[in-house]
């Protein structure tokens, strides 16, 4: 019978965790980068909460606004590649974390603030941003690019191998 | 050594078979993502390609912008404005000239709010090369802020500080002064055609704010004065420079809409102040106000009163309220989208129902127009106690445009046109076809929720080349031209004649209770 707590299961989900939040990622990035129309201004604009001045300010500069809309965009596809191909991959989750945390401190779901913007559910406090920031650090709780990913070639020896792996092996030779 | 490398035998870099393998589990589902990805690509672009051949519309600003490039000012134009209240100051700020306060106040208020572009709009501005050499008021303190704004030291493009205007208390001097070129007019609507016939008189080009006149008779001797001189003559209905009204009249050239049988232009403010309620300045009194001047033109002469110096639009003696002040724009704005001209007929009513303060204009009013050589009826309708915003809308067999800042169309489920195409799955008629925001790149055309809720955000400003303008500045660029190097300016006295005229048929309507129709041989409400 399959054991849900075995070491290899545990492996597996987490590498499928990490594939998805990269697929989600990586399509995030790549429908801004080939939409021209796409720009964070708009979003930006409705910040509210501490951070609404700075975001608000970016909004409000041509400049700055075409900075963050490059950073965005290269910064989305590049974190779902890593994520997805395990590519430098404890990088990519640290910087898809930071990502995420700024979405969330655009516009925070608190009581009082009420957005404009069309959601497409209901969220006090924890909104699906913060969900997927929460993922993202389980993921570098336990990494798995250097045994499921490519990182496994360009990272090989150094640093420990991850406790899961550690365990995988410990398990297969029982 | 490890138990793996003894059990699988062969190695890859130095790796086991099964590891190489682990390292790559990945890859198939990148696979699946890109050919997933190059579907939902392909399918995309497909469908915006198809909507917009058929709709033969093309992605960018408006194809034709009108004075998108003003040729650079030569002579030195010597404006003299009559009326620095509210609307004066404004226009003459978007010529050039900010009251040093204003610019004080645009500073600070960019300080606390970033998005708050007003100084650097202004900052932007072209450098139109005129001078403010006169100021007419009749009321003091407004006299004193017209002179500080023609020598206001922050100029737009870094230009020089002009010498102080010199002030008039009646504008007949003003005009024959021999120190003036050119007048923007911008009191109150009963002053409007005699200040206007006697520039005219004196081949003074004339800039005039809407409504063009308080009656019909005032309107065929303005119309006539003006024609006759020939003087450049420019009505203020600043959306002419919108770039999405513009965009606009390329989607109906385009035949988007298909017929279209009804367009509904509408007001909702809900503000004392967008019902007239305006300041009472503090140091307005019988001897800062020419109150005699003021209301000489007017049906009825009262003893002085602050709230009808001030508050003036709130009173048929000197203009007609809602139909003038915004009917007028919306009229305008439909007028040039589809070059409707004077209705047959109009049924007006509404009435005062909220700000019982002593006005006698309606602060409810709806007007219906019938155009029955074009198939269809404008309605206009407004509250000034409900702020829901319900825009102008041209509704077609085919499609509906909707025009606010932005302009977004979507396509009637039941459309002749469409119907193949809404079957196909090519056109979600639940949500706009294409939307097109000023400034953006171009159309929109897979529209989202989120684009479609940014779109419909009204804005202040238009746009030329992905410059932000405000549109009053074009106006009066575009009027300045014409002074200059001759051609048309785009609200002119035949459009001017149209707007009053309309405008006056819904009064009149309102005011008798009766449909009100136009004789287009005699050229006489009747």
């Amino acid at each position: 019978m399959l054991d849900l707590r075995s070491p290899s299961v545990q492996a597996g989900t987490l590498v499928a965790l990490r594939l998805l939040i990269g697929w989600h990622f990586l399509y995030e990035g790549l429908a801004k980068l080939l939409n021209p129309y796409w720009t964070s201004a708009g979003y930006l604009a409705e910040s509210q909460w501490w951070f609404k001045g700075v975001f608000i300010a970016i909004a409000a500069s041509p400049t700055a606004v075409t900075i963050v809309d490059y950073l965005n965009m290269w910064g989305l596809t590049l974190i779902g590649l890593g994520l997805m191909l395990g590519l430098l991959t404890q990088a990519a989750t640290v910087a898809g974390m930071v990502l995420l945390a700024l979405y969330y401190l655009v516009a925070p779901p608190f009581v009082g603030y009420v957005y404009g913007m069309p959601a497409e559910g209901s969220y006090l406090i924890v909104n699906k941003v913060l969900i997927e920031l929460a993922a993202l650090a389980v993921l570098l709780a336990h990494p798995t690019g250097r045994v499921f990913g490519l990182d496994r070639f360009i990272m090989r020896g150094g640093t420990a191998v991850p406790a899961f792996d550690q365990a995988a092996r410990e398990g297969a030779h029982q | 050594m490890s138990d793996e490398i003894k059990q699988s035998g062969d190695q890859w870099l130095g790796m086991t078979r099964r590891s190489v393998l682990k390292a790559l589990v990945s890859v198939p589902v990148l696979g699946v993502f890109v050919v997933s990805f190059l579907r939902k690509k392909a399918a995309d672009d497909f469908k915006r390609r198809e909507l917009l051949a058929e709709l033969g519309v093309h992605e960018g600003g408006p194809a034709v912008i009108e004075n998108a490039v003003s040729r650079p000012p030569g002579k030195r134009v010597r404006l003299g404005i009559i009326g620095f209240g509210g609307e004066g100051e404004s226009l003459i700020r978007h010529a050039g000239f900010a009251h040093p306060q204003w610019v004080e106040d645009a500073r600070l208020a960019h300080d606390e709010d970033p998005r708050d572009k007003e100084l650097e709009t202004y900052l932007g501005q072209d450098d139109l090369n005129v001078a403010v050499t006169a100021v007419c008021d009749v009321f003091d303190v407004r006299a004193e802020r017209g002179i500080a704004a023609s020598q206001v030291a922050v100029r737009p493009g870094g230009a020089a500080a002009n010498p102080p205007a010199r002030r008039f208390r009646r504008y007949t001097d003003l005009l024959a002064s021999g120190e003036v070129d050119a007048v923007i007019i911008a009191t109150p609507d009963h002053w409007h055609s005699r200040m206007t016939i006697d520039a005219a008189s004196l081949g003074i080009p004339v800039y005039c704010e809407k409504c063009m006149t308080r009656t019909e008779a005032e309107t065929h001797a303005m119309y006539d004065a003006v024609k006759r001189s020939g003087i450049v003559f420019q009505l203020g209905h600043q959306n002419r420079q919108s770039e999405s009204h513009q965009k606009a009249r390329e989607v109906v050239a385009a035949n988007i809409l298909g017929p279209v049988t009804l367009v509904e232009g509408t007001t909702n403010r809900n503000s004392p102040w967008g019902a007239w309620v305006w300041d009472i300045h503090e140091e307005g009194n019988p001897r800062t106000i020419d109150w005699a001047h003021f209301q000489e033109p007017a049906a009825h002469r009262v003893p002085f009163n602050l709230e009808r110096f001030f508050r003036w639009r709130c009173w048929f003696d000197y203009g007609t309220g809602l139909s003038g002040d915004l009917l007028s724009h919306e009229y305008d704005g439909v007028n040039m989208i589809l070059g409707l001209g004077i209705p047959r007929s109009v049924v007006a009513s509404g009435g005062i129902y909220y700000f019982k303060d002593g006005r006698d204009v309606p602060d409810v009013f709806q007007a219906v127009y019938e155009y029955p050589d074009r198939d269809l009826t404008f309605m206009y309708s407004a509250t000034l106690a409900n702020g829901n915003n319900r825009g102008l809308v041209f509704m077609g067999h085919d499609a509906s445009l909707r025009v606010s800042g932005a302009l977004s169309v979507s396509a009637e489920r039941d459309s002749t046109r469409f119907g193949q195409k809404i079957q196909d799955g090519l056109i979600d008629p639940s949500r706009p076809m294409f939307t097109y925001r000023p400034g953006s790149k171009g159309i929109d055309a897979v529209t989202s929720a989120t684009a479609e809720y940014f779109a419909s955000r009204g804005l202040l400003y238009t746009y030329r080349g992905g410059r932000r303008v405000s549109a009053y500045h074009l106006h009066i660029a575009e009027w300045l031209d014409a002074i200059r190097n001759g051609g048309d300016t785009s609200c002119d006295i035949e459009r001017g004649f149209e707007e009053a005229i309309t405008c006056h048929m819904a009064t009149r309507s309102y005011l008798e209770g009766r449909r009100v129709t136009w004789d287009p041989v005699r050229r006489r409400i009747v």
